[in-house]
């Protein structure tokens, strides 16, 4: 934790920005100050005065965008869009340092080429904290940051909550994500759903189908 | 400057054993992503049909793969971002465990398609010297402008 890091944390002090924050986030895409002034009931000016102020703190990032599609003469005039920033903010008190020994231990699992056992440890405490947590699928995937959306009826997850070392480790940390899922599902005794792999660029790993209609 | 990537695998079972039929069966759909994956420049091929493994001196059990990349992000994203993630999961089942590095990077001029015995040479640097702005990783990895410093990049080690 820096002292940035709680800096960033106290502009969230403020309900109306907690609420822009949080509709801006869960778009995962490009958002315009109109259309999260009307999505969180504030004025347009209100709205773009605390977004840049979000910006400023480095929770979200800003950039100039034809929302017309159009470039050039006759495109409009570029629109200033928002949207979540990939850096993680961490603040821990006292202070906590859980990803300097999360990635130690990865590099140890690649050395001693523990793959395989590192997916069964994930599988298992999958399977516990779905049976600790006693919800639904959607439920423990949000309680775990995952950020779970429906699309095209599969549940694909908008947040990678393992990014740092996903980036460090990718197949290791995403082949122990989909085993975690994998638990988890098992954990709840979810049998009419299944955990695959289908990655893309700034999502997790992991996406959910029914088991039923598996045949892509 | 573009990116070239070299990979190489130790299979388990010879290529036309059963054992080898689903690795076989990714290849067409897995090129059919990189093919059309942003960034995409160009991958060595020995024939028309995804099957048809790059021919080497270096003998019947070492699958090889080469291609180039517009920039690390693209790379990144197709080898780790796309189906691509899914077949490299299961390269235990097809391929043994190397302690030494099986892929390497480095940087090539816009338009030079690396031969096979450049990249070679660029593994083994690797492999001898630990990652620099030759030869290098996605964990080290190093900027075209630390390499564009180096005497003919493209001609190094020949």
């Amino acid at each position: 934790m820096t002292s940035d890091d709680l800096e960033s944390m106290t502009v969230l002090g403020d309900p109306v920005r907690r609420a822009l924050y949080r509709f801006v986030a869960e778009q995962g895409r490009d958002v315009s100050r109109n259309e999260a002034a009307e999505a969180t009931g504030v004025q347009r000016t209100l709205a773009a005065h605390h977004l840049d102020k979000l910006v400023e703190a480095g929770l979200l990032e800003s950039r100039f965008k034809r929302l017309s599609g159009k470039a050039g003469p006759g495109g409009g005039r570029p629109a200033k869009v928002y949207r979540r920033v990939r850096e993680e903010r961490t603040v821990s008190l006292p202070p906590r340092d859980y990803r300097t020994l999360a990635l130690v231990l990865a590099e140890t699992v690649d050395l001693l080429g523990g793959e395989e056992k590192a997916e069964q440890a994930a599988r298992r405490t999958g399977e516990r904290l779905a049976a600790s947590d006693a919800a639904d699928l959607p439920e423990v995937l949000r309680a775990r940051g995952y950020e779970p959306y429906e699309e095209d009826g599969r549940v694909r997850l908008r947040n990678c909550p393992f990014h740092v070392l996903a980036e460090s480790h990718p197949l290791l940390v995403c082949s122990m994500n989909l085993a975690l899922c994998e638990g988890m599902l098992a954990g709840l005794g979810e049998t009419g759903v299944v955990a695959t792999l289908d990655p893309r660029p700034g999502e997790c790993c992991v996406a959910f189908t029914s088991s039923k209609n598996n045949v892509d | 400057m573009h990116l070239a990537q070299l990979n190489v695998a130790h299979l388990r079972e010879p290529l036309d054993s059963p054992a080898l039929t689903d690795f076989l069966d990714a290849l067409a759909p897995i090129y059919q992503v990189s093919d059309a994956a942003p960034g995409f420049v160009w991958r060595m091929k020995e024939g028309d049909e995804p099957t048809d493994l790059i021919q080497h001196d270096y003998g019947p059990m070492l699958v090889v793969n080469l291609s180039v990349w517009e920039s690390r992000e693209t790379l990144w994203n197709f080898v780790y971002r796309s189906a691509h993630l899914e077949v490299m999961r299961r390269r235990r089942e097809w391929f043994h465990r190397i302690a030494e590095p099986y892929t390497v990077m480095w940087w090539v001029p816009e338009g030079h398609l690396p031969p096979l015995d450049e990249a070679v040479a660029r593994l083994d640097l690797l492999r001898a010297q630990g990652p620099g702005p030759e030869a290098f990783t996605f964990k080290d990895f190093y900027d075209s402008s630390d390499a564009a410093c180096l005497p003919a990049a493209a001609e190094v080690r020949k």
